[in-house]
């Protein structure tokens, strides 16, 4: 392979495991504030980009992209608020077959009201021959864009949870919950913050990704799959990990094109998740006491 | 000879170090208590000698085979049963369906002859049957057999967890707290229930806060604190010791 | 021949199955039992699901992979022409040693293909040790890890019957031969043998349920329940958990198998969507609303609530149904809907309202 390819291969990875990277954040901060798994996560990024894609019909793209966000969060909210708060026997069994279901739903009222057409944003900028030269590998704009939101996104998350009010609350509530609410902290409400925030950034990269992967009813599924090997394989509820495992496992997803036929891409990163799982479930940066004892 | 012992018995989590070094024996048919405040480590040692939790290092010998860091489930194999000190006992099922699990280890119909339910196991279940109701008559509890078995009474429950162990018919039981959350006369009764079981020929191990229980059932005390053993003796002997004495009520000025 | 008590619900499905049969050949809507026939072949997944899920807490996400692991095996295999491989060796033996199937296509060829009864045998065989294998890491995992891992490996199944030309990709696999079952019964979708394959499905169901109610009794059936009543208690008393939530996770794969095996023979073919996560969602939701550990309830919601999808009453709803099925027995009835508390509680309500029309008549 040349330098060239592999230089391509590696931009398209690093791409794409941003996306990942980004879903692996947001199972993780709702898993930091709640414990819970959200397996709806995939459908906030496919909703993110349809909502804009439908509002870009008549308004500009900035505003299209703000107001889909805006009501991706919103849809956040309130699943938490109507779904997850009322759960009778909130136990890691039911939790995780709630969300399944929600993810269902999501997709199918999806589907009915966007119906199964493929569909994408326009590029941010240029559109879709133009493309930059980095060291003889060619790559579209949108790349840029990608790596660009997402470096945001990280940076933002870093700054809001280390510095900001709502943020350290959030962070008292997983570390201990008695404690946080002792000291004043809303527990529900920073659990509604947490889907909200998670809703936010999954909406954000599904409208930065669109123009490069489409769009589609369905596409969230495969994201929650590969977002969730992503944050195992970085240690659940390890952001820092999160970013490393989506760099490594799209990397090795954009790499297997060139040994295994494409239509089992989707399955590497399934591959490296049951890999994970059976190795080590504490994943790269996790500590295994921790992850034995969040299991209930 | 002894029919359990534990030599040098160690186990960290983290920088605590639960169980120090502790070294003591049980003679068969004896009934021997170990106490210490809490956090002294006497439910860790416990589990260390069930098979729940695995040593650091260290030795458990029950009638002289090692069987140290054995999973529980061959720890029960061996003939040592335990009792849980939050009674962990089957919530979906009946008093006697519970009692009936306690048989498991005295009886070897398999997967497949459960599927298909061979005649040959016909004589084996009448007997867990017929064992499980001897034993739930035995304790008193036999117009309880077919409750819900975590809707009873507290006290009622820790009977339903020893007929269960009993069924095992151990050589060794390991009670954990049997009289935690109990009344002066559920107490007693557990007293007697307890010297009754040790007349059918088992040997106790129980841990105890109740100082009034052990002081009446025990004919060795083993005192635990802060993970080392401090003490070993007689009730009387034990009572007396000043070690025990401080580590319970706090240093007094000279 | 006394008949314990506990097969008396196996009598009364009996009974109710041939009741069925015979009012809706009376009624002369007898087409139905087409689609009771594939709603028995479901429920064997759902009843071994519910093994699973109900008495030893495990879930599992992944289960229509295992029977498309039965139904896929059946086909390649019974889907290979030996006729035109004679005077190879393998075909030959085949055909030399009875273990073939001999007829005539549409078009006067003689077609030979592997017995259905072997191609059975193999996909259990097969269903066993690709069981046994996951099995192994994936029991030793927990809660969300095992639901993930799961639906991990039911992706893979997934991807592989689409994406693998011997699969037939995205068109699955058809022109899958009738499973000749005893003289001139075989399990085909041949409409004049529509009530025989009923009853068939129902038989093979039957027994299915019967073997379940005989481990439920057993002593590893006791030994299961006890691994999901309380694990450490059951570790306690002697039962191997690995083992024990090993051989449940084998046998329910194993039915899933069987019921995919079958159904694929009575529907002529399979498609990769048996495979999908979406089949798989829609068992433990079945599950969930029977009542994860109601052996009964997972029957009775399997059949109906199948025989309602495949009817098409749900239309192009059907996945979101499913999906809203899990959300409401989630939030409403976490143990399930056909449960005995809930039928006490609906006893107790009923038994209220009498006694207040009592009173207001008095």
């Amino acid at each position: 392979m040349s330098f060239e390819q592999l230089l391509q291969y590696l931009l398209s990875g690093v791409t794409m495991g941003s996306i990942y990277a980004i879903v692996a954040i947001g199972y993780n901060i709702i898993y930091n504030t709640t414990g819970i798994i959200n397996f709806a996560q995939g459908e906030f990024v496919m909703l993110g980009g349809m909502t804009a894609i439908s509002f870009n019909f008549f308004m500009p793209l900035p505003l299209a992209i703000f107001l889909s966000v805006i009501i991706v969060s919103f849809v956040g909210a309130f699943i938490d608020i109507v779904f997850i708060r009322n759960l009778k026997k909130p136990s890691v069994l039911n939790m995780i077959i709630v969300t399944i279901g929600l993810s269902t739903v999501i997709r199918e009222v999806a589907l009915h009201i966007w119906d199964e057409k493929v569909r994408s944003l326009p590029y941010f900028t240029g559109d879709e021959s133009s493309s930059i030269n980095i060291f003889g590998a060619y790559i579209s704009p949108q790349v840029l864009w990608v790596l660009g939101v997402s470096a945001v996104i990280v940076i933002g998350l870093t700054f809001f949870f280390k510095y900001t009010l709502p943020g350290r609350s959030m962070r008292a509530c997983s570390a201990n919950i008695t404690a946080a609410q002792l000291c004043g902290v809303n527990a529900k409400n920073m659990v509604t913050l947490s889907f909200m925030l998670s809703a936010a950034i999954g909406a954000i990269a599904g409208t930065v990704v669109s123009p490069i992967t489409m769009t589609q009813y369905d596409g969230g599924t495969s994201l929650a799959i590969k977002g969730f090997a992503v944050a195992i394989l970085g240690g659940l509820g390890n952001s820092t990990g999160a970013v490393v495992g989506g760099i490594v496992i799209g990397v090795l997803e954009a790499l297997s094109i060139s040994i295994l036929p494409s239509a089992y891409k989707d399955a590497i990163a399934i591959a490296l998740l049951l890999l994970i799982l059976f190795i080590k479930p504490s994943g790269l940066f996790g500590s295994s006491e921790v992850s034995a004892l969040k299991e209930y | 000879m002894s029919i359990l012992e534990v030599e040098n018995l160690n186990r960290s989590f983290g920088g605590l170090h639960a169980v120090n070094d502790v070294t003591f024996d049980v003679m068969p048919k004896q009934i021997k208590a170990v106490i210490g405040p809490n956090g002294a480590g006497k439910t860790t040692l416990f589990n260390l000698i069930a098979g729940a939790l695995e040593s650091d290092s260290g030795e458990v010998k029950f009638q002289g085979t090692r069987i140290t860091n054995l999973p529980s489930h061959r720890v029960a194999e061996q003939g040592i049963a335990r009792t849980f000190q939050n009674i962990k006992l089957y919530s979906n099922m009946t008093v006697l369906e519970n009692v009936m699990i306690g048989r498991h280890v005295r009886t070897g119909a398999g997967f497949f002859a459960g599927l298909m339910n061979f005649p040959k196991t016909w004589k084996e279940e009448r007997e867990i049957h017929e064992k499980s109701m001897e034993l739930i008559e035995m304790l008193g509890i036999a117009e309880l057999a077919d409750s819900d078995a975590t809707s009873l009474a507290f006290g009622q429950q820790r009977t339903v967890e020893f007929a269960r162990a009993l069924a095992m018919e151990p050589e060794l039981l390991l009670l954990d707290e049997p009289a935690a959350g109990l009344n002066i006369y559920e107490t007693a009764e557990i007293a007697e229930t307890i010297r009754k079981i040790r007349d059918w020929g088992i040997t106790i191990l129980i841990i105890e806060h109740d100082m009034s229980l052990v002081m009446d059932i025990s004919d060795e005390i083993t005192v635990l604190s802060s993970g080392k053993k401090i003490a070993e003796g007689l009730p009387e002997e034990i009572q007396r010791n000043e070690e025990v004495i401080k580590i319970y009520l706090g240093e007094e000025d000279a | 021949m006394k008949i314990s008590h506990k097969y008396v619900p196996v009598i009364i499905l009996l009974g109710g199955v041939i009741l069925f049969q015979l009012i809706s050949t009376l009624s002369g809507i007898e087409y139905i039992l087409t689609q009771m026939t594939m709603a028995g072949y479901y429920a064997m997944v759902i009843i071994g699901l519910t093994m699973l899920m109900g008495y030893t807490g495990q879930i599992s996400l992944g289960h229509a992979g295992f029977f498309a692991i039965g139904g896929y095996t059946s086909a390649v295999l019974t889907t290979q022409n030996l006729a035109a491989l004679k005077g190879t060796g393998l075909a030959d033996f085949i055909m030399n040693s009875g273990l073939s199937v001999s007829m005539t296509d549409t078009y006067g060829q003689e077609l030979v293909y592997l017995s259905p009864w072997i191609s059975l045998t193999l996909a259990i065989l097969i269903t066993i040790i690709v069981a046994f294998l996951i099995g192994i890491p994936i029991l030793k995992l927990k809660g969300h890890y095992l639901a993930m891992a799961t639906l991990g490996f039911g992706t893979i199944i997934y991807r592989i019957v689409l994406g693998a030309g011997i699969f037939g990709e995205a068109d699955g696999i058809s022109e899958v031969p009738a499973f000749p079952v005893l003289g001139g019964l075989s399990i085909s979708g041949d409409s004049a043998l529509r009530i025989e394959n009923y009853y068939i499905a129902w038989f093979v169901l039957g027994v299915g349920v019967l073997l379940l109610i005989n481990l439920v009794n057993s002593r590893a059936g006791r030994a299961l329940r006890s691994i999901h009543g309380s694990e450490d208690a059951a570790s306690a008393m002697g039962v191997d958990t690995a083992r024990y939530k090993l051989a449940i996770f084998v046998l329910s794969a194993v039915y899933a198998a069987v019921g995919g095996v079958l159904l694929t023979h009575f529907n002529g073919g399979i498609g990769p969507s048996e495979a999908s996560i979406m089949k798989s969602v829609r068992y433990v939701a079945i599950v969930a609303v029977g009542g994860m550990a109601n052996l009964w309830g997972a029957l009775i919601m399997g059949v109906l609530l199948n025989f309602l999808s495949l009817r098409g009453y749900f239309g192009s709803y059907d996945d979101a149904f499913f999906g809203v099925i899990l959300i409401v027995i989630m939030l409403f009835f976490p143990d399930g809907l056909l449960t005995r508390d809930n039928f006490k509680g609906l006893k107790q309500k009923i038994q209220r309202l009498i006694a207040r029309e009592k009173r207001t008549a008095e």
